[in-house]
């Protein structure tokens, strides 16, 4: 890239005042993801009845993209069943800020992976039988947390 | 516009008002290329030499010992490929693990063509070991290139003593005086310095200009090549008005100095005291004692740098940060982690430089802003102190 990036309007101000921003206590699910490329950390909660998500919030240390994601995740999957909610892709999430610099492609993923492992900890929590791509998900989260 | 808060001098300063005006007539009065034998020609050439002399006499150098070059970059660049070109019969090159990039990287090229690189180690205020640098010179060391005022935690190495050591080994000695070019007291004879690179922009001249200092005897190969400009050294059609620019800054600074150094100092010790005070876990990181007079270096646990810096823009307040997310190899501050920060410590780090007009109006607003945005910051991470 030549000269410096810049943020989209939608991605300041998610930065500025983030949605859905705390925790939930005794979450129906709790997802935590380490970023590998900087060494930043998201936590995302979930309160699911009926396997609809009625209350989400998350704590994410990291840059103002890693917030702006976390925070604008929350809105998209709010109010969705779990099935719905695990078809979010990184793609809707920088679509829906109007894009990312290049170099912050990265810190999206960050708060898909942190949806999947909250939704994953749900599931095993109520001996629910996981989606085979979830579990595949789940491996490759945690193995690469282990390695780093 | 919003009223602004630059807090950020030691990556670029504005030019000061006196220095444009000098420069002025030589946009499109005196235009002339100094390589041209007509009167115009002239007239920039003489102008282009009274900076010199000026910036030479700065540092107690002769004028004919300082060459132009585009940015502090370029003369870092130009002295280790220079005296690289020039002594192929040497083949070690030693530098500080604090240097700033444009020196690291110039050093790491000449390692790839076969260089063997030494990078000192600096204790946890990023001073270098000297020790250890009077073991490692040997007749096969080429140069030693140690920076002097850091560029982040603004941490003064000793000249003198490195030179010395330098000198009694028969080593060149170049240091990298970017930050502290006319802040602190700089003598290449004293200081026994063989090369010195300092810039323009950042001692209120303009961007786009700079100098190598490099003492009369001492062989260095061009990189460019041209039509001979500069003895040869650099070609490249001379910067006539931003040399005239830099050559007013070095005269105002003289004018100013001591008064400046104490205004800022004073400043730069109400802003530390005051974040130290106001602010839970956070920590300055450098030399308290031998410390560039303008910067304030501090790290502040469990916040990330570059949303922090943010955050303080949305408010007006301008720095930069040493943490990974702002860096462009998402690797954090090298300088702070050879000081010993781990990536974490790293990470929460920002730098606020001072200036020739920084007012403590500015430092109090700084003060009750910063402890907000911190709080505010670190209520988003999952991580409670
Ligand atoms: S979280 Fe580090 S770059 Fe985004």
């Amino acid at each position: 890239m030549r000269g410096q990036f810049t943020y989209s309007k939608k991605v300041l101000s998610h930065f500025r005042k983030p949605h859905n921003l705390g925790n939930i206590k005794n979450p129906s699910g709790l997802g935590e993801v380490g970023n590998l490329a900087c060494g930043d950390v998201m936590k995302l909660y979930l309160k699911i009845e009926d396997d609809k998500i009625e209350e989400i919030k998350f704590e994410t240390y990291g840059c103002a993209a890693a917030i702006a994601t976390s925070s604008v995740i929350t809105d998209l999957v709010k109010g969705k069943t779990i099935e719905e909610a695990l078809k979010m892709t990184n793609k809707e999430v920088i679509d829906s800020l109007d894009g990312l610099p290049p170099i912050k492609i990265h810190c999206s993923l960050l708060s898909v992976d942190a949806l999947g492992e909250a939704i994953y900890d749900y599931l095993v929590k109520n001996n629910r039988e996981i989606p085979k791509e979830l579990e595949e998900r789940h491996r490759r989260i945690t193995t690469l947390a282990d390695h780093h | 516009m919003k009223q602004k808060y630059y807090f950020d001098y030691a990556a670029t300063t504005p030019i000061d008002p006196r220095v444009v005006k000098a420069m002025l007539p030589y946009f499109g009065e005196i235009y002339g290329n100094t390589m041209s034998l007509h009167s115009f020609g002239m007239k920039s050439a003489e102008a282009v030499e009274k900076s010199r002399e000026i910036i030479a006499k700065s540092i107690n150098a002769k004028a004919d010992e300082i060459i132009f070059t585009g940015s502090a970059t370029e003369s870092n660049n130009l002295a280790l490929k220079g005296l690289a070109e020039a002594h192929p019969n040497k083949n070690k090159i030693i530098i500080s693990a604090i240097e700033h990039d444009c020196v690291l990287n110039s050093a790491r090229w000449l390692k790839s063509k076969g260089y063997r690189l030494v990078v000192l180690p600096v204790d946890k205020e990023g001073k270098i070991d000297l020790e250890l640098l009077e073991k490692e010179v040997d007749e096969k060391t080429l140069v030693v290139s140690i920076i002097h005022g850091n560029n982040e935690v603004g941490t003064i190495q000793d000249l003198q003593k490195i030179g010395n050591i330098c000198r009694n080994h028969k080593v060149y000695f170049h240091t990298d005086a970017s930050q502290s070019f006319t802040k602190t007291k700089i003598d290449v004879e004293d200081m026994k310095i063989d090369l010195l690179t300092a810039s323009s922009h950042k001692i209120y001249g303009p961007k786009g200009v700079a100098i190598l200092y490099v003492r009369s005897g001492i062989m260095i190969n061009p990189i460019l090549h041209g039509g001979g400009h500069e003895g040869g050294l650099r070609s490249s059609t001379v910067n006539v008005s931003a040399i005239v620019g830099m050559g007013k800054a070095v005269e105002i600074s003289y004018k100013v100095g001591k008064l400046e150094s104490c205004k800022v100092e004073k400043l730069r010790d109400k802003l530390i005291k005051g974040v130290l005070k106001t602010i839970p876990d956070c920590w300055v990181n450098g030399s308290l004692t031998d410390r560039l007079y303008n910067n304030v270096n501090i790290s502040f646990k469990n916040v990330e740098g570059e949303s922090l810096l943010l955050e303080l823009d949305n408010r007006g307040i301008m720095c930069s940060t040493g943490s990974a997310c702002s860096s462009n190899n998402l690797e954090p501050s090298h300088v702070l982690l050879a000081m010993g920060l781990t990536a974490p410590e790293a990470h929460g780090s920002l730098r606020f430089s001072l200036g020739r007009w920084t007012t403590e109006k500015e430092i109090d607003y700084l003060l009750a802003v910063l402890p907000k945005v911190v709080k505010k910051i670190r209520k988003i991470s999952p991580f409670k102190i």
